[in-house]
């Protein structure tokens, strides 16, 4: 099965963590606001009570986005 | 955690709203939002021909189909702003989109178009990249939306990006600005009417919106916007947002309602008396060139050359 493996962006770069946890865990653990991203799981969007189990595929997706602001 | 409205397994927390929401009645919340905001502020009318400027990023695609779900006649204006590694694939999500909603895709590329990217333009014009970025997009799209005969250019800026610029604005007391910073501007001499159908929703939710439908888009933030002043905004404020949900958003609707009209009248409202058509490009300006034409004259390159796009 294996752990939790995590991809991250902004730069692009994958970690893996041990299994089962909360999304909102996981978050924390990784130093993220539940606000400035999304969490997919097996490529489906979840909610932060959401349980990951091991083996899963997990994306956190950044959602902030900025420059001149156009558009 | 279930859905507040009807009870399924819910895929995103609205905290803001103390609600929960499953793929569907989300779905729903952002076509209600998007609706009630073009409706609130008269935006668009139903039969309008409307140019949305189209980044390959999250809000413009989510933007664009969510305008075309609306019945909107709906047209997509790319610009290829020549920055290495990511304007490819953004114009490549922009591509996929279109295609995939057979909807019509203008590309203007501004090194092919107008013999400058944004890091060349910037070097030559003395602005940050981001500056030329702006200045380099406000002037294509509202060029093409004239000459193209469209009723209205929409923008994909969000509510996190609306509350982040009034914040800036607020900081430096900046009422011009401020006064200009509306969900509309209606059409003047020489310039288009410009719309932002997207500001009664969260930047996270346009991203949720693009996941939940499917929409692929470009993830990555822009090279050249790492540590910006606006990115630092949105930062305070998503941090105030996490203490006290429900902030940002009325920071931003409170302005429109209780301040808006007393900073317009504070700040004037004639500056554009003084507005003459640019010899170069025919775009109003107080200056002898407008600053796009100088920024491609500076860079060496042809401010006269017409943009391709006709309404569809």
């Amino acid at each position: 099965m294996g752990g939790v493996r995590v991809l991250l962006r902004n730069p692009r770069r994958e970690v893996e963590l041990s299994g089962p946890v909360r999304v909102s865990a996981l978050l924390r653990q990784l130093g993220y606001r539940r606000e400035a991203v999304l969490v997919i799981v097996n490529g489906t969007l979840v909610t932060g009570d959401a349980s990951i189990e091991e083996g899963s595929e997990v994306e956190v997706r950044p959602v902030i986005s900025g420059g001149a602001g156009w558009p | 955690m279930k859905c507040r409205a009807c009870r399924a397994g819910a895929v995103i927390e609205l905290p803001r709203h103390n609600s929960a929401l499953c793929r569907d009645c989300f779905l729903a919340y952002c076509r209600n939002q998007v609706s009630r905001a073009i409706d609130e502020h008269e935006m668009l009318r139903p039969a309008d021909r409307v140019l949305v400027a189209v980044s390959g990023g999250k809000d413009s695609l989510a933007l664009w189909d969510l305008l075309l779900d609306l019945g909107y006649h709906v047209d997509g204006l790319y610009i290829g702003l020549g920055i290495s590694g990511y304007s490819e694939p953004s114009a490549g999500y922009a591509r996929a989109f279109a295609q995939s909603r057979q909807a019509r895709l203008v590309e203007v590329d501004l090194k092919g178009h107008y013999g400058f990217d944004v890091r060349s333009g910037a070097a030559a014009d003395h602005r940050v990249p981001c500056s030329a970025c702006g200045l380099s997009k406000r002037h294509i799209f509202d060029r093409a939306a004239l000459e193209g005969g469209y009723d209205a250019v929409a923008t994909g800026h969000n509510l996190d990006d609306e509350a982040a610029v009034l914040l800036g604005n607020v900081l430096r007391w900046d009422l011009e600005y401020m006064a200009r910073q509306r969900p509309v501007l209606p059409a003047t001499d020489g310039f288009p009417k410009k719309v932002k159908p997207l500001v009664r929703l969260a930047e996270r939710e346009t991203a949720a919106y693009c996941v939940l439908r499917g929409i692929d888009y470009q993830v990555d933030e822009c090279p050249m916007a790492a540590g910006n002043r606006h990115l630092g905004y949105k930062e305070a404020l998503g941090l105030i947002e996490e203490r006290s949900p429900g902030t940002k958003a009325a920071f931003y609707a409170q302005f429109l309602e209780r301040a808006a009209g007393p900073v317009a009248a504070a700040a004037g409202t004639n500056a554009s008396t003084s507005l003459h058509p640019c010899p170069s490009c025919g775009a109003p300006t107080t200056s002898q060139l407008c600053a796009f034409c100088r920024l491609v004259e500076r860079a060496g390159g042809d401010p006269k050359k017409r943009i391709p796009v006709s309404a569809g």
